[in-house]
């Protein structure tokens, strides 16, 4: 039950509020909507709390889980469950959508309704793709999740939006295809069956295993985005409005990541050790080459871009060294990315909405009229850096440490972030925060509202919390990460 | 009961920095410095107390709390208190106190008051967590949170370009050791299972036969790789040749932390955490020799550059640097006893040349350039009195704090057997001459000879808070070298870290006498003469020596070229590969070729098809024809068999 409430109650609140909204050039119940849209995601991120405090830290399998029949002429079913791997991202994405509510509060005041709402549907459709069992449920959900993105960006974004939009969504659906291919495939050769589990156990010859993977590695690494297909992210977030690049960098990435560990890494385990050196080393290109783009980007929000790119990187790396220090390595830094990037997003959005302006030449000396922005920013900056007691630390600390286990080499690659992380986050932030006010617009910015600190503040402490006591985070991992690790040591053929 | 004050000792400088830090404004600027001050002295006052308690022979190891566990490794905060922590403590928390009551006279008219108090303070705290971790991942925890504080309080001064510029520099050189050090830590996990230091040295000497093929069919001892890329963390922390660019632009940053963190503690950590590995360095003789030689050339090659500059400050710094190097020969000479000895005397010498050279700075409304002060003697007693009394310490000469340490350290190079030992021990004796010279020269220029300030506005003492530091700082300058009996040759250390036995001494007065028979000894003097002769007999001399030495000065004088060398290859080489990579690879091939490319291709293929409907007789009959040949040639050369 509490899995289909995590994902009804958002979407029943999303139709609930675009209801409330009426007429969509008519803004009276604007104030309404807002309540409605802020009690609602509340309502959502309460209803997983159980789902961590009721975890059953022993059971590697899956849990909460509810089946019913929905399309039984094709053994399709509605099957829900979570375990260690996805548990904490329905937690994340929950938590993620009340701030991207309250940060919308005031930017957004044309079709406020239709904004809302759609935050909040996807929010749920994003629950609906970390919790589903059933193959052909899950690509309904994470295809649903492209439609509200897509109307986010190409209704509330930036003057080149409709290309950035169809750009996304062209990259994405192309992707996917070629994954409902190898879904197709997957369900004929396990007689007729859509569910992940008995897929897992599916006996698979290598080469079909090889073409598997490149049905999902497409669609997957599109998603990451993983190097050379990448080219879409800088593109949409530029365009996307403040919530739209927060919920893109904190939740929709982590789909992709999320279909290696759910899909290619346990059904195609041969296929996965057979080409875990490609993935390494697409993942240590973004880690190096993008660190590098991102180090000479002019526009903020595309350095960000660039920089979740190159923290990804890490994630696909973590899962594909095969060890515990590597793969849970990568699950706490996808949870850490959605705290970090989503901040920093969030703080290029209080920057813009004051300047209208992305380009870090406009600014410099933030710092002397903004001060209680720079020191939160200075936070997210250096958990950005992966310094340790912050969230982006943890992460980074275990997949390379994983990365050591299995080749010196790997892990001096990954660890060059240390340099370039560094130096891309904080030679922004020099040149944006410190200084002497660049101008007098600059110098005439109003600090942080109450509103915008008490969103940047909650992911202030969520970021030193996971960086101090990452222990709470971790402890779910073990059994499923250890499970999943036995699992792709036995061959399949 | 020694729990809880082991627990005070990092947090209550950590509650005393929040509170100043979130409350400042609240709080108000008195406040602000006496809950700081406060936290600060609770902190000292506990470590003296652990202190005694280590004296009587109890240790701690223990662990805190459980960080995070991973494959089936717990990752913990804890700590470890023995006699090396227990020293390392007196000092980090004897200086911060200092430093935190000189403050209040240093930043008195500062608008950032409260937050300056909040950055020395998480200083504190941070620094002692180094101190007192008991694995590997707590060293990094401290490690990096000293750096971030080292970067916030070098752009203290935000507005300043200069500051700003040198913040980020610090922080990315800085970088580029840790890069090395979590290496050092990966390798370190992957072949002990463990970041534990007890766990790690007590198998170390078992895995000694080890190697890494790092490199395909060349295969490296694998403690000395780990040694190696430890050390490379230390250089840049203690700031050693070719990661040094950092600590001389870090004088940007208000003097109270120059001596605080970039002279007595902070920069000190690489020389602490070798000493805490020595049990692993002792089974590489390689990286020890590493270490012996950057040593070495830092020592001397930094010391030569203090003899050049004019900014009060920065010959402080170079001044820092050559010490550091020092410290760092020692370690390569496996006398760690002799390093720390060195680390401790140096905290309270240099802490007072760099305290005492702020309150000449604030006298002479912040005036740096030594060409700009002379006579201040009269002026500024109690600055000057200390001050001399920190120079004659750091010259080394006898009885003071830096004679002792110092010839501990070359004695020690002049019997090591490691290899790069002789090269060594040549630097660091032609060192004592240039120590001696640069720090005499600093003296003569600003507090002797004729006075150069503005006569309009003559300078003042100081206030007590800031000269109470001063007097209370240089009374360990003068007597702490007195301890080397206990310190360096005798058994203080205990099993903390590894010592070699030595029974050549035979009590403090014996020891001094003998040094000041000693070739050191006299090429002190003779530095101290020779900077009183260029700087007080023959002003116009050093000039005439510049001139002569053309080349050779001016390399010396832009530090050998290596920022500019840096800017160059890696800044700007940096920059130009991501636009590179940016506008070339992302753009042009991969936006430009394959996504634009494909849908162009689509746009050409949907082109060619609509060629073929072309609604031409003669065309569709050509194609059939075409079509019929093709089928026809297939089957004949049995193409779908």
């Amino acid at each position: 039950m509490l899995l289909s409430l995590a994902i009804w109650v958002p979407i029943l609140a999303g139709l609930l509020t675009l209801a409330a909204g009426g007429n969509e050039s008519d803004q009276r119940n604007a104030p309404a909507v807002r309540l409605i849209a802020l009690l609602g995601s509340i309502a959502g991120f309460l209803v997983t709390i159980p789902l961590y405090t009721g975890f059953n830290l022993l059971n590697p399998g899956m849990q909460f889980v509810e089946q019913h029949a929905w399309i039984p002429q094709f053994n399709v079913f509605y099957t829900l469950g979570v375990d260690g791997i996805s548990m904490l991202f329905i937690l994340l994405n929950s938590f993620i959508t009340i701030l991207v509510v309250i940060a919308g509060w005031r930017v957004i005041q044309q079709r406020v309704a239709q904004y809302l709402g759609a935050f909040l549907i996807m929010s749920g459709l994003l629950n609906g793709v970390f919790s589903a069992l059933d193959g052909l449920l899950f690509y309904v959900f994470f295809e649903a999740t492209l439609i509200p993105m897509f109307i986010i960006i190409g209704v509330w974004g930036g003057a080149n939006r409709v290309y950035a939009a169809f750009k996304f969504f062209l990259y994405t659906l192309f992707g996917s295809l070629l994954m409902l291919i190898a879904l197709l495939y997957l369900y004929n050769k396990s007689g007729g069956s859509f569910a992940i589990r008995d897929w897992w156990k599916l006996p698979l010859p290598l080469d079909a295993q090889l073409w598997l993977f490149f049905g999902f590695l497409f669609a997957f690494a599109v998603k990451v985005p993983m190097w050379p297909v990448h080219t879409w992210l800088p593109d949409a977030h530029v365009e996307a409005p403040t919530g739209g690049s927060v919920v893109l960098a904190a939740i929709l990435l982590k789909l992709g990541a999320y279909g290696f560990i759910r899909f290619t890494l346990p059904i195609l385990p041969d296929a996965s050790r057979e080409l875990a050196w490609l993935m390494i080393t697409l993942s240590l290109i973004a880690v190096v080459y993008i660190g590098l783009v991102a180090l000479v980007q002019t526009d903020m929000k595309k350095l960000i871009a660039y920089s979740s790119i190159s923290h990804m990187g890490f994630v696909t790396l973590g899962f594909f060294i095969f060890n515990a220090y590597g793969i849970e390595g990568a699950l706490v830094q996808m949870i850490s990315h959605g705290f970090v990037s989503a901040a920093l997003f969030l703080c290029v959005g209080v920057m813009y909405e004051r300047m209208h302006s992305r380009n870090i030449a406009d600014y410099g000396g933030v710092v002397n009229s903004m001060p209680k922005f720079a020191a939160l920013m200075m936070l997210f900056a250096m958990a950005n850096c992966g310094l340790p007691a912050t969230s982006g630390f943890v992460g980074e600390f275990m997949v390379i440490m994983g990365a050591m286990k299995a080749n010196f080499w790997l892990a001096f690659a990954a660890a060059s972030t240390l340099v370039f992380g560094a130096a891309y986050t904080l030679w922004m932030y020099k040149r944006v925060i410190f200084g002497a006010p660049a101008n007098d617009q600059v110098a005439a910015l109003a600090d942080l509202n109450a509103r915008e600190f008490l969103v940047l503040g909650t992911l202030a402490i969520a970021v030193l919390w996971m960086g101090v006591y990452p222990l709470p985070f971790t402890e779910v991992m073990h059994a499923s990460v250890n499970d999943l690790l036995r699992h792709l040591a036995l061959p399949k053929y | 009961m020694m729990k809880t004050l082991y627990l005070l000792v990092p947090l209550a400088p950590l509650v005393g920095a929040v509170l100043a830090g979130l409350f400042g404004k609240t709080l108000g600027r008195a406040w602000a410095h006496r809950l700081t001050i406060l936290s600060v002295l609770i902190s000292f006052i506990c470590a003296l107390i652990i202190f005694v308690d280590v004296l009587n022979g109890n240790s701690f190891n223990g662990s805190v709390y459980t960080w995070a566990r991973s494959g089936g490794t717990s990752f913990e905060i804890g700590f470890l208190i023995d006699r090396l922590s227990a020293l390392m403590m007196i000092v980090v928390t004897f200086v911060s106190l200092m430093v935190h009551v000189y403050t209040i006279g240093y930043m008195a008219q500062d608008p950032g008051y409260q937050r300056f108090f909040a950055y020395i303070s998480l200083f504190t705290f941070s620094m002692l967590m180094l101190v007192m971790a008991n694995n590997f991942l707590q060293l990094f925890f401290g490690w990096e949170a000293v750096g971030l504080v080292s970067y916030l309080l070098i752009g203290f001064w935000y507005t300043r370009p200069t500051a700003i510029y040198a913040n980020l520099k610090a922080f990315l050189v800085n970088r580029v050791g840790d890069f090395g050090f979590l290496l050092g830590i990966g390798l370190i996990l992957a072949t002990f299972g463990t970041l534990d230091y007890a766990a790690v040295f007590s198998q170390a000497s078992a895995l000694q036969d080890l190697s890494l093929e790092i490199i395909p069919n060349h295969s490296w001892h694998l403690l000395t790789v780990i040694c190696i890329l430890l050390f490379i963390g230390a250089m840049g922390k203690s700031a050693q040749f070719p990661l040094h660019v950092w600590l001389p632009d870090s004088m940007e940053g208000p003097t109270p932390i120059s001596a605080l963190i970039h002279a007595a503690t902070m920069v000190t950590a690489g020389i602490f955490m070798v000493a805490r590995m020595s049990s692993l360095f002792e089974l590489s003789e390689t990286a020890r020799s590493v270490v012996l030689v950057i040593g070495a050339i830092t020592a001397l090659a930094m010391g030569l550059v203090a003899l050049t500059q004019f900014d009060l400050k920065r010959v402080v710094a170079y001044s820092t640097l050559s010490q550091l190097g020092y410290m760092t020969v020692a370690l390569g000479a496996s006398a760690y006893s002799a390093a720390m000895f060195h680390l401790m005397t140096h905290a309270f010498f240099k802490a007072v040349l760099f305290l005492a050279a702020g309150s000449v700075i604030i006298a002479l409304h912040h005036e740096q350039d030594m060409r700009r002060m002379g006579g201040l003697k009269k002026f500024m007693p109690w600055t000057y009195w200390t001050l001399l009394i920190g120079a004659i310490a750091s010259a080394g000469i006898p009885p003071l704090a830096g004679f002792y340490s110092k010839d501990a350290i070359i004695e020690a190079a002049q019997h090591s057997q490691t290899p790069g030992a002789t090269f060594a021990y040549l630097c660091v004796l032609a060192c004592v001459f240039v120590t001696a010279a640069y720090t005499f020269r600093l003296v003569f220029m600003a507090f002797h000879g004729e006075a150069r300030f503005d006569p309009a506005h003559p300078p003042h003492e100081s206030p007590a808070v800031v000269t109470a530091p001063l007097v209370l700082l240089a009374i360990p300058s003068i007597g702490a070298g007195w301890l080397i009996g206990y310190l360096v040759f005798g058994d203080f250390f205990l099993a903390s870290l590894y010592r070699e036995e030595n029974t050549d001494y035979h009590g403090l007065l014996s020891y001094t006498l003998h040094g000041m028979t000693a070739l050191p000894f006299w090429l002190a003097l003779a530095g101290i003469a020779t900077a009183w002769f260029l700087y007080l007999k023959k002003p116009q001399l050093p000039k005439k020596i510049a001139i002569a030495f053309g080349p050779l000065y001016a390399l010396v004088e832009r530090k050998y070229g290596f920022d500019e060398l840096y800017t160059r290859v890696f800044a700007l080489g940096a920059q130009r590969l991501g636009v590179g990579l940016w506008k070339g690879a992302d753009e042009r091939a991969i936006d430009g070729v394959m996504v634009n490319g494909s849908a162009r291709l689509v746009l050409w293929f949907s082109a060619v098809v609509r060629l073929l409907q072309s609604g031409l007789l003669y065309w569709y009959a050509f194609m059939m024809i075409f079509g019929v040949c093709a089928i026809y040639a297939l089957v004949k050369y049995r193409v779908f068999t």
